[in-house]
């Protein structure tokens, strides 16, 4: 149709907005670092799609001022505009033009969440086949129980020591062990294809209202920050022991929630030393917003410095570890050393779990 | 129902001339069952709401002004955060869109005089203010807090009166929409004045009929993972307790199932509203009159489907991670068409800047972005960074505040008139356009920076380095709280005391402006006869084709 405006000047207009869009895609600053080898993959993609984005929003608003200008009435008259139900054409192309754009991004972000390690979790859970033990900790611990006492022990060194050695050599000799018939999937991120090692830190999160507890199962200490060093496989093992928690490091790009009854991990290697924020992402309870904890990312050296100083300096501490008996502690007792070390105020700890004041 | 039988050239039924013309004011608080009156009902009840829910956003942004957590106790602001999202959603725009705007316009629209089930039209809008009641009065409880998403097992723990009362609010809430629905559908298949086609029926009333069809298959899905959170609330069930072999993540499933279609619940009824406001007020044939009302059912039809890219970071496995990209992706596309079809509207027409144009121009372009970052949230590797987080909230702020809420507010220009006799101020008008604009800019855009750059969603309490940012976002949220009161105080002095409306001010195709303002009882003396198509501007009254010459207007 002749209505279609197709002059040098719309030629130019679509260069412009191109190149700008492009610019904006490689130059927005706003994510934040980039420390795991996932997180250039993310960026990539999100630039992308913030220059499309962009260049869509030009255009579309671009058109809706012009017209508005162009096309609006002028003093005195009560005229109608021109008459026109449509055009065939135009709105095919309109149709095919986005639809082929979500398409390539669609397969774009299947390459990249391969990259990311994204399909390597379903693999995970058959070689780890270690469902039962988790079903059976979380069954036996008391519903009520303000911090289930069990569970808290399924990240305890011994369990969690057993679960990795299990998942290093998937022998069958620990069938015996599986009561339960059914596998519990992992969700998560898995390490990258090309990986096929098990990976050289592994830690076990858990999420508990309003804190992260780190237990490295290789050396038995327990943290409330996380310790890793730079350049490695790390493998996180994420469970939450009593709402949904997620557990989020915006420098990594990765997020998992961490949920009660079910595995999820996270597979990464952190390309920079320093110290990260660690968020809660999942709403989970009046103290969501305070659940904040770091991450510190060593050099090799340092992390076997910090390794063999926390397990000499735990071994002497017994009754700040998880290894002392919980149950005979009020939670706020409990979550006290932890607390101190995350800035919580002890009249927050003393609002914990009204609901089970019996404890 | 056989109104729409009546032979057309003979004069009405005298029974019909002895009815009374007007409903007296307290007639809208009784049971009544004329659909106007229940479509008032709708929109004033559910105005009460939204200024309720907005109370709750300001003092919201007002506690996080700092980040510190100083001026809200933390559980109080979970409940505000709880409530303000249930009460904006099941008790504002879906119950004002489809309730309030499709009570008062469907019937008008086709050519009925009333609904089909009148009576259980007025049962549908009655069950809304105990639900909107219950819902308050969980705050005697300390208010449900654990988001309007409600995942167990923190719902379970934390406030369990008050999440019960919420889960019955929501029931009842569910229970309204449902038979609300029921009742459109009839009336739009089953009531349309003969002499109207298929391809005549107005836009709003396909986008009316595909939002009736999605309620009605995803509503009572929400309803079942409600009662089972609150059997495992109140009555020792363990569907939900990972403690007890329960599953968490199967709430989320029938939660997300109804609550990503609640999303077009709010959304295709304002496409509706945009469809018969920017070709009145630009004077131009609605472009591409069949892509959009198939793109409503497109977008119907493929929204059923798309439920688990809000459980991207949960027990998701990486095929449904992966499907559930694809099929959000493509929701894109039907709604692409509709911006598209809207903006090719304006091109050639002779646009009138009312506050009715304002507002939908305005949903044009707040919405664009909305669905721009929509895009860029259906995609599983960003969504994993971006999830649960203020990136979040600005977009679905910008689809459902830029988009539902500015299209309820040109609905409410438009046809206001209609509504009640009486013209709304335009000066008014634009200055409420300009502080909603403004405010929604300065409140949501903002937000996106916070996101990507780490501040996490339903915080109280917050990384001091963002705190600049969201000083910002708390200034625009002042701005549109006084947005708001310069609207209500229009709303009101215009209903008392406003310039009176002719039945058809602006000059307008459909059929509902050709009836009185406000119109009679029953709507019409004598049903009128549709001789042109709704949208049928700059023909002079030539007909579109051959067929239809010199069509006059109904009366």
């Amino acid at each position: 149709m002749s209505q279609i405006p197709a002059s040098l000047l719309t030629l130019i207009a679509g260069i412009v907005i191109t190149l700008f869009s492009i610019w904006i895609g490689l130059n927005h600053g706003l994510l934040p670092e980039q420390v795991s080898e996932q997180a250039p993959l993310v960026d990539n993609l999100f630039s992308i799609m913030l220059a499309i984005a962009f260049a869509f929003f030009l255009v579309v608003q671009g058109a809706i001022l012009i017209f508005i200008v162009k096309y609006r009435r002028r003093a005195g008259d009560d005229t109608d505009g021109v008459y026109i139900e449509g055009n065939f054409p135009l709105e095919i192309v309109w149709t095919a033009i986005p639809a082929l754009i979500v398409i390539g991004l669609g397969i774009y972000s299947v390459d990249v969440y391969q990259r990311m390690g994204g399909f390597a979790p379903s693999t995970g859970m058959m070689a780890h086949s270690h469902p039962s033990s988790h079903v059976a900790q979380m069954s036996r611990s008391a519903m009520a129980a303000p911090l289930m006492v069990a569970d808290a022990e399924a990240v305890s060194p011994e369990a969690s020591a057993s679960e990795s050695e299990e998942s290093a050599t998937p022998t069958g000799s620990e069938a015996p062990k599986v009561v339960e018939t059914y596998k519990l999937p992992i969700y998560g991120f898995g390490a990258p294809p090309e990986v096929k090692k098990p990976a050289d830190v592994t830690v076990n999160v858990m999420g508990l209202q309003f804190a992260w507890i780190f237990t490295y199962p290789d050396s038995g200490i327990t943290t409330s920050e996380l310790h890793i060093p730079v350049g490695k496989d790390i493998q996180l093992n994420i469970t939450a022991q009593d709402v949904i928690h997620s557990f989020w490091v915006p420098q990594f790009r990765l997020k998992q929630d961490a949920l009660p009854g079910e595995k999820s991990q996270l597979n990464f290697v952190a390309t920079k030393t320093g110290t990260y924020p660690v968020i809660c992402a999942e709403l989970c309870g009046s103290y969501h917003g305070s659940m904040r904890t770091q991450v510190i990312i060593h050099t090799p050296e340092e992390y076997q410095q910090w390794l063999e100083e926390t397990k000499v300096a735990q071994a002497g501490n017994l009754n700040q570890a998880v290894a002392t008996k919980p149950a005979e502690l009020s939670p706020s007792e409990f979550l006290a050393p932890y607390a101190q070390e995350m800035g919580i105020r002890a009249e927050t700890l003393k609002q914990l779990h009204p609901q089970h004041p019996s404890s | 129902m056989t109104q729409a039988q009546i032979p057309l050239e003979q004069t009405p039924v005298v029974e019909h001339s002895e009815h009374k013309k007007a409903w007296k004011w307290y007639e809208y608080f009784t049971f009544n069952v004329d659909h106007k009156v229940i479509g008032i009902q709708y929109l004033v009840t559910t105005f009460i709401f939204y200024l309720i829910g907005g109370a709750m956003a300001v003092a919201m942004r007002t506690e996080l002004a700092t980040a510190d957590s100083d001026f809200l106790n933390p559980s109080l602001y979970n409940a505000f955060l709880t409530n303000h999202g249930t009460i904006m959603i099941f008790l504002w725009v879906v119950p004002s869109a489809i309730g309030g705007f499709g009570n008062f316009l469907v019937p008008l629209m086709v050519g009925a005089r009333d609904m089909a089930f009148p009576r259980l039209n007025a049962i549908a809008f009655w069950v809304v203010p105990p639900a909107g009641i219950l819902l308050l009065a969980s705050f005697f409880f300390g208010g449900a807090q654990a988001g309007w998403t409600s995942y167990p097992p923190l719902s379970e723990i934390t406030a369990p009166q008050a999440q019960s009362i919420w889960i019955l609010s929501l029931v009842l809430a569910g229970t309204s929409s449902i038979l609300g629905s029921v009742n459109f559908i009839v009336t739009i298949l089953k009531m349309k004045v003969p002499s109207m086609k298929w391809s005549q029926l107005p836009l709003f009333c396909w986008a009316i009929l595909a939002t009736s069809l999605l309620a009605l298959v995803s509503t009572p899905v929400l309803a079942a993972g409600l009662v089972l959170l609150l059997f495992d609330i109140n009555f020792g069930t363990s569907f939900f307790k990972p403690d007890a072999n329960g599953n968490v993540v199967l709430y989320q499933h029938l939660f997300w199932f109804y609550s990503h279609p609640a999303v077009y619940l709010m959304i295709l009824p304002v496409f509706g509203i945009m469809s018969e406001v920017i070709p009145v007020h630009s004077r131009k044939a609605i472009f591409g009159y069949k892509a959009i009302a198939y793109s409503s059912l497109a977008i119907c039809l493929v929204g059923l489907f798309v439920w688990v890219h809000h459980m991207f970071t949960s027990g998701t496995p990486p095929w449904m991670r992966l499907f559930f990209t694809i099929s959000t992706l493509i929701v894109a596309v039907p709604t692409g068409i509709k911006i598209f079809s809207w903006v090719a509207t304006l091109w050639g027409g002779k646009i009138r800047f009312t506050s009715a144009m304002l507002f939908a121009l305005g949903l044009l372009s707040m919405f664009v972005i909305g669905g721009l970052s929509g895009v860029t949230l259906g995609v599983v590797p960003f969504d994993i960074h971006a999830h649960d987080t203020y990136y979040i909230v600005a977009h679905f702020h910008y689809v459902l505040f830029g988009g539902s809420v500015f299209g309820i507010y040109a609905g409410i220009y438009h046809w206001f008139p209609k509504m009640t006799g009486r013209m709304l101020n335009e000066t008014l008008g634009k200055i409420h356009f300009a502080l909603t604009f403004i405010g929604t800019h300065l409140t949501f855009m903002p937000m996106h920076e916070l996101g990507l750059k780490g501040m996490p969603r339903r915080v109280a309490m917050y990384d001091p380095q963002f705190e600049a940012i969201n000083k910002i976002c708390t200034f625009g949220a002042y701005v549109l709280a006084v947005s708001v009161l310069v609207f209500t105080i229009n709303a009101i002095w215009s209903w008392v005391k406003g310039e009176k409306a002719s039945g058809n001010p602006w000059n307008a195709m459909t059929l509902e402006w050709t009836t009185d303002s406000p119109p009679i009882i029953e709507n019409w003396e004598v049903l009128p006869v549709v001789t042109h198509g709704p949208y049928d501007y700059g023909l002079n009254g030539r007909g579109p084709s051959a067929e239809e010459e010199s069509a006059v207007s109904a009366q």
